[in-house]
């Protein structure tokens, strides 16, 4: 095992000064030295846009990398609720602490204080800096603001632009961005995949990529890189991510040494709308907030497909009415998540049957539409409506909706100081990539958060303290580092090319996919777990005899960039489950299920389990290194959740 | 279901396309439209055979990845739709159907059905911006905004960047997604100071991109999955025609942007 040192680099003091504190210490780059310094930046959603378009502004010479044909079209884009400030404009009682809270209490107690502290600080600044850029955000009719309220917290903070806010705020930073473009400061390139981290004597000088137009390798050296390539989500195939979602970025860094942190940490939601069938390619979110009017129930009975308005009302079963009494149908993301599976697993899911098993439980209106009326159901949830009947075919107002979970974000990502640093000098990681913010579950409406802190207003005082520190020697491409890794990505397209199977890459994706969400997914166990991890290899070396790879790599070519983002799962697939297999409590979204209270709820373990679990690599089919960070908790007590 | 696609197979920029005929059997009524491709493309490459090129991402209408003209309509027969949100149960069984890239000079066809529309990006890096740099903004509710305003400012930026008002206009006109970002600021107070200037950068942008002027048609409104209204186009030139007329900065920006030309 190498010797790796944890430091988180938490900065003195009581919590509340620690960020305030190190901006007036920590070292700065004068304005004339700032150009003399080249950033990479992979990834252009709310995190690495707004990253590239500030330190751009500040002066550095910034290259900034997407696989997309524009920046706009990152993820962010699709997130819908909103994103949370602690500006207490509702005057109801907000704060900066009660946000650092609700996020801590919200992970489960596994994430580290400081880190969390500082996001609650800058979120406010966040909201300036939008609204400043023209976001439109929803306002009341004198002109101010509007807030809502959202899951895990009692005041209403949440910022919102109608269901699209990520798409706003992410134009937001792409407007910034291009502006910096125009400016000469970044330079974009689009469809640009990150292939490979160049690391020269311990620190992170460069990538090599793919230009996924004409297939052309290429080196970029820089003095830092930063890594904002969101989560990995799709490892499950069927998640709400975009369909180009990959770990490949990521994974590839924590093959060069950086530590991967809570791999196993990863959030379902509850109302998604279910698997139609075999062909399904991913799966759409349905705001939470429908569960406020609608009834959530299956039939009683196994195998009843009697179609539901047929179906009386006492062989129904509402069962989280039944079982969570006093939260009923609003109770949490985990719980109502686990809570379906575990009916659909006993045969009475409704929906059509997909490999044998109908997986989808009712969401119904029918109750809520004779209280209220269809008026005030359509003025509420009108849009959702829209949406469920664009996709199914189905007229909720009629008939009931049906929902399933799915997997929507990850919490774990490339281990990060409180400068983002990972444990590679000079490698940054930001947003859903780092494990950073968000225990084992993250808050509706943080995910923003996280992302535009880090690009806006941690990175840019952190870079300067790591520049300022530093010695970086002058490197070029020629560096033989360079040529090593582009070799060794030039060697792994060949192989992929050469081995002409007969499986497509997406056929080992939806094989890997299916694997990991039965036995990796919502409720995990032993059994499962090792299942999986002997199952994971064995697929692993079938794809590298028999997939199939068509076309040529000096091409656009489709094919290419899904296997080598496949044979990347393929690998994180074993360390997600060996994370899973060691953490041996339940907590927030990892739900083991031999550790669960009486009444089913999760049983964190705090004595063994209270640290971020962080993974070194040690080779393909090795089982990587260890590493614990303890996490202190010196303004907060450890409490169980409740939901009673 | 079964059907026949018509598809626009084209090896690259240089090379000469042409429509290939390929049957999809057995195709789900609930399979989204870029589902029933996947399959196709399965069997394709099941073949040894390429697959048919095409861009989506979240596929779920709102990254604007996705860019394909379905029996001569962009992103297909239903409004306000995207392509990735299209189903296939607005399809007769035994259906033909053709499917084309977004054609346009200024969106150049990459492969198959994937066009590259940077001309989209370059347009927003000539002025699509409010000018303020991280740190400067005062506090959120410092500039009360009247709902209706924040409204239609809303409406504009509503706007996913597909292309598809490209695509249907004859004259390749990019003004309603054009209008749409101008628009979005116009209706802002964050947007006064440059107004003028972002106008008239942003239309000399798109001219010398290569889009055409727009001549009242309307296509690109009826095809926009956003629902984007014409009448920001009018908007826009509005603004742009006064600027024109009455704006000293305007000789000074379309001078300016004449030169980078």
């Amino acid at each position: 095992m190498s010797n790796i040192n944890l430091d988180a680099k938490i900065p003195p003091g009581p919590l509340a000064t620690k960020w305030s504190s190190y901006r007036s210490q920590s070292k700065l780059v004068n304005p004339a030295n700032k150009r003399k310094f080249n950033v990479i930046v992979v990834g252009s959603g709310l995190a690495g846009a707004s990253a590239a378009a500030t330190l751009g502004e500040l002066g550095y010479n910034v290259d900034c990398f997407c696989f997309q044909d524009s920046p706009r079209r990152a993820h962010s884009i699709a997130a819908q609720g909103g994103i949370n400030a602690a500006k207490n404009y509702q005057n109801d009682g907000d704060s900066v602490f009660r946000l650092f809270y609700d996020t801590i209490k919200g992970g489960d107690f596994r994430a580290r204080e400081a880190n969390v502290h500082r996001l609650a600080e800058v979120s406010t600044l966040i909201i300036d800096q939008c609204v400043a850029q023209g976001v439109p955000f929803a306002r009341e009719y004198g002109g101010t603001l509007a807030n809502r309220s959202f899951g895990g917290a009692q005041v209403s903070r949440t910022f919102y632009a109608r269901g699209q806010t990520g798409q706003q705020l992410l134009l937001g930073a792409y407007s910034a961005l291009n502006r910096q473009i125009d400016a000469g400061k970044v330079k974009m390139h689009t469809r640009t995949e990150m292939l490979d981290l160049v690391v020269v004597d311990g620190q992170a000088r460069g990538i090599i990529t793919r230009d996924l137009v004409t297939g052309k390798i290429e080196r970029y050296a820089a003095h830092a890189v930063i890594l904002a390539t969101g989560g990995y989500g799709n490892i499950f195939y069927l998640s709400t991510n975009a369909v180009g979602c990959n770990v490949t970025a990521t994974y590839r860094a924590y093959k060069r040494g950086a530590l991967f942190a809570n791999p196993c940490f990863t959030q379902i939601h509850p109302t998604c709308i279910p698997v139609a069938g075999e062909h399904q390619s991913k799966l759409t979110l349905m705001s939470e907030s429908l569960r406020n009017d609608g009834r959530i129930w299956v039939p009683k009975k196994a195998g009843d497909t009697r179609s539901p308005e047929t179906i009386p009302e006492d062989e129904r079963d509402y069962y989280l009415e039944r079982m969570y009494p006093s939260y009923g149908n609003l109770s949490p993301r985990d719980i109502a998540s686990r809570a379906a599976k575990r009916v659909c697993d006993e045969g009475r899911g409704v929906g059509p049957e997909v490999a044998g098993v109908r997986r989808g439980v009712y969401l119904d209106f029918s109750d809520a539409i004779r209280r209220l009326g269809k008026d005030t159901i359509s003025q509420r949830y009108g849009n959702l409506f829209d949406m469920y009947k664009k996709i199914t075919g189905e007229d909720p107002y009629v008939v009931p909706m049906r929902i399933y979970p799915a997997v929507h974000y990850t919490m774990g990502g490339l281990w990060v100081d409180y400068n983002l640093m990972s444990n590679i000098s000079g490698l940054h990681v930001l947003g859903e990539a780092n494990f950073s913010d968000h225990g084992a579950n993250r808050l509706g409406a943080s995910a923003l958060m996280q992302g535009l802190a880090d690009g806006y207003f941690v990175i840019p005082y952190t870079l300067a303290s790591y520049f300022g520190g530093t010695q970086l020697p002058k490197i070029t491409t020629d560096h033989p580092a360079f040529a090593e890794t582009e070799r060794q990505v030039r060697e792994q397209i060949l192989r992929l090319q050469s081995i002409k199977g007969n499986r497509s890459p997406d056929s080992f994706h939806r094989e890997l996919g299916t694997l990991m969400w039965e036995n990796c997914g919502m409720g995990r166990n032993r059994a499962g777990l090792e299942k999986a991890l002997k199952r994971i290899p064995e697929l692993r070396d079938e794809f590298w005899k028999n997939v199939r790879v068509v076309g040529a790599a000096e091409e656009f070519n489709q094919q290419l960039e899904k296997a080598g983002r496949v044979a990347d799962f393929l690998e994180f697939a074993e360390l997600m489950c060996l994370d899973a297999l060691t953490r041996e409590e339940s907590c927030g979204g990892h739900f083991r299920e031999e550790y669960q209270t009486e009444d089913g709820e999760a049983l964190r373990n705090d004595n063994d389990f209270c640290h971020a679990s962080c993974w070194e690599f040690n080779g393909v089919g090795n089982a990587p290194n260890l590493h614990k960070e303890k996490l202190v908790f010196e303004n907060i007590k450890l409490a169980q959740r409740s939901y009673k | 279901m079964n059907l026949t696609l018509r598809v626009w197979r084209q090896k690259g920029n240089s090379g000469a396309g042409k429509l290939v005929t390929y049957p999809a059997k057995d195709v789900s009524p609930d399979s989204s439209f870029l589902e029933m491709l996947d399959q196709v493309n399965q069997e394709l490459v099941g073949k040894g055979e390429e697959p048919i090129a095409f861009d989506s991402d979240c596929r779920e209408g709102i990254c604007g990845t996705c860019s394909m003209v379905i029996n001569g309509i962009p992103h297909g027969p239903q409004r306000g739709t995207t392509a990735c949100q299209l189903h296939m149960r607005v399809f007769k069984d035994g259906d033909t159907i053709t499917i084309e890239p977004f054609r346009a000079t200024a969106f150049p066809v990459v492969r198959d059905l994937v066009v590259d529309r940077s001309s989209f990006d370059r347009i927003q890096q000539a002025g699509g911006y409010v000018s303020v740099n991280t740190g400067a903004a005062p506090d959120g509710n410092a500039i009360p905004i009247p709902k209706s305003e924040a409204d239609i400012a809303f409406d504009a930026a509503a706007c996913i960047g597909c292309g598809a008002c490209v695509a249907a206009c004859k004259n390749s006109s990019a003004m309603l997604f054009l209008s749409a970002k101008l628009a979005q600021y116009r209706h802002l107070p964050q947007g006064a100071p440059e107004r003028i200037r972002r106008t008239v950068k942003m239309v000399e942008a798109a001219d010398h991109e290569g889009f055409g002027n727009c001549t009242n048609f309307y296509e690109c409104e009826a095809v926009c999955p956003k629902n984007i209204p014409a009448h920001f186009i009018a908007e826009m030139n509005r603004d742009y025609i006064k600027a024109s007329l009455v704006s000293r900065e305007f000789d000074d920006v379309h001078k300016s942007a004449e030169d980078e030309g």
